[in-house]
């Protein structure tokens, strides 16, 4: 059912991704440091937003458990980074997280609403003390130093995973799971009882999204060099994907990820000229957005482009 | 045989028994009419077979497997499926994807996408619903919502299909195009339980009637049968209000 025009917006969509994407290839061989390393920042919370939205978005399930699968993922970083080289720790943080969110989703999926909101933020404490306990009383220590990676390669990395992530998420959009999870989100009750093994298929999302987070997590543990329970499980990085989403729009794939990159910016942006005042106006501009953009920035261009299409045609 | 057979069949709502001790058995390509008055336990009954909730005791039997313990998803792979009384669509999908659904996992075998979408098309024209493909299921009529999820469950490949009161909520006319139907599901080879309150559309569709009363069954037979037990007059038919609406 794909009209003509749907092919051109798609073909146009695909040569804009792959434009920007050859423009990030080459931004460390010219643009200075700090852009490579707040691009990267851009970039890691583009995987965290997008990985969110993969599992949270269609199925309505508001998961707050983002900072314990990133965290784990730091985690993992820095216990196995001195010992094994960097890409098997990547994939190891990935696998770990993953598999801390087949455990969490099979023992939680079946809360709905509230309750699962709690939990996944609870998973996070949780978390966070269970490790300073062992640290204090087991190893003795609190923290670990991570072994540093260059920021270009950090820079790649991030990249690499962000793109796997968005072609995994566009591929399961367009396939039967897709409709699944989207049934899911519409009543759970009649996807199973036209046969969609509901709690499987969402456990199984919830691994994989986790599974980015991991990743993202592992990568940038590397810059920063040293980390502790406060540092790699911060409650309010659960947030952050949350709001980029609403900021952004969470139905289309790419609402993410803009509400990301400006969400990222703006951040950096009031932090550096406004350091006193950053949380205060931060707060006033997400409140803005929340109360006159429901549907996030991509819902008000959406709404922008229809009105002027309508003004051309009623002219001509 | 019979197709699905349910025997000693008890459930309990706190102290009330909802369905107890009901056997049943139906027959391959049969209509089965499951009439009674409210909170007599039809649908404790359907939610019982397509494993919603599960039996206290008694066995439920699909081709003689035994089918109490599995999942929803299971049972409606197997080969049974279901409408719901109160619409449970899928409304910000389109019609053709609300069916497609059923297409892709209700199956026992996997469906490739290009059939899917054939065999959900083909479904939506049976339900006459062929000029609504695209539009989203919460913009329909009641009426074609209730024929939206028949043709959902149809795309299950369903052997037994239950249909928990499809006509409920419809205009006269409507109600004549829903009962046609039910006949041409039937025609279709599949066999059909519904749960009904129209007493016009069940004594004219129906082969067999089975008429619950507080969670038991106190009668069963063909439709002239059941409408000449006296016992079955005193509970249902009784009811002055509902026949004037027959």
């Amino acid at each position: 059912m794909e009209t003509p025009k749907t092919i051109t917006k798609n073909a146009f969509a695909t040569a804009l991704a792959v434009l920007i994407l050859m423009l990030l290839v080459a931004t460390p061989l010219f643009a200075p440091v700090y852009t490579t390393i707040l691009l990267t920042g851009i970039l890691m919370n583009m995987t965290i937003a997008v990985s969110w939205t993969l599992f949270s978005g269609p199925t309505g399930y508001i998961s707050l458990a983002s900072a314990a699968f990133f965290g784990v993922g730091i985690y993992t970083s820095a216990v196995l980074g001195m010992a094994l080289p960097f890409p098997l720790v990547i994939v190891l943080g990935a696998l770990v997280s993953g598999c801390l969110a087949l455990l969490v989703g099979m023992l939680t999926l079946r809360l709905r609403g509230i309750y699962f909101v709690m939990f996944t933020f609870g998973l996070v404490e949780l978390l966070l003390h269970f490790i300073l306990w062992w640290e204090l009383t087991i190893t003795g220590t609190t923290g670990r130093v991570v072994p540093p990676m260059p920021n270009t390669t950090v820079f790649y990395v991030m990249l690499l995973i962000l793109v796997t992530l968005v072609l995994t998420v566009s591929f399961i959009r367009r396939s039967r799971y897709g409709l699944a999870l989207e049934s899911v989100g519409e009543n759970q009750e009649a996807a199973a009882h036209a046969g969609v093994n509901v709690t499987a298929l969402k456990v199984i999302i919830y691994a994989v999204s986790a599974l980015f987070m991991g990743a993202a997590g592992a990568v940038i543990a590397t810059r920063w060099t040293y980390i502790d329970p406060k540092i790699a499980f911060n409650p309010l990085i659960s947030f952050m994907p949350v709001l980029m989403a609403i900021f952004g729009g969470i139905r289309p794939l790419y609402g993410p990820i803009i509400g990301a990159a400006i969400f990222t910016y703006l951040e950096e942006f009031l932090i550096t000229r406004f350091p006193y005042h950053y949380m205060l106006i931060f707060g006033i501009i997400m409140v803005v957005a929340i109360l006159y953009m429901p549907n996030g920035l991509v819902g008000l261009a959406e709404g922008i482009w229809k009105r002027i299409s309508r003004r051309t045609h009623a002219d001509t | 045989m019979p197709i699905l057979e349910a025997k000693g069949v008890t459930r309990y709502f706190g102290g009330l028994a909802a369905v107890s001790n009901v056997d049943f058995d139906l027959r391959q390509g049969e209509i089965l009419g499951l009439i009674g008055p409210n909170g007599a336990g039809k649908t404790t009954l359907f939610n019982l077979i397509s494993a919603v909730i599960s039996p206290r005791s008694g066995s439920i039997t699909f081709r003689d497997r035994e089918i109490v313990g599995l999942k929803p998803h299971e049972i409606c792979r197997m080969g049974v499926a279901r409408t719901f009384q109160t619409v449970k669509v899928f409304s910000n999908m389109s019609a053709l994807h609300n069916v497609l659904l059923g297409a892709y996992f209700g199956r026992q075998d996997r469906m490739a996408t290009t059939d899917a979408v054939s065999e959900a098309t083909a479904l939506l024209e049976f339900v006459e619903l062929a000029e609504a493909t695209a539009t989203p299921a919460k913009d329909l009529t009641l009426a074609s919502q209730k024929r939206l999820e028949v043709a959902r469950a149809l795309a299950t490949q369903p052997e037994v299909l239950l249909l928990d009161e499809m006509m409920e909520g419809l205009n006269p006319s409507e109600v004549v195009r829903a009962m046609s139907l039910v006949k041409r599901i039937q025609e279709r080879g599949v066999t059909v339980v519904m749960i009904e309150h129209v007493m016009r559309a069940i004594m004219s569709v129906c082969d067999r009637i089975i008429v619950l009363h507080h969670g038991a069954k106190i009668a069963e037979g063909t439709p002239e049968e059941i409408s000449a037990n006296q016992e079955v007059v005193e509970v249902y038919f009784g009811e002055r209000t509902d026949a004037a609406n027959i």
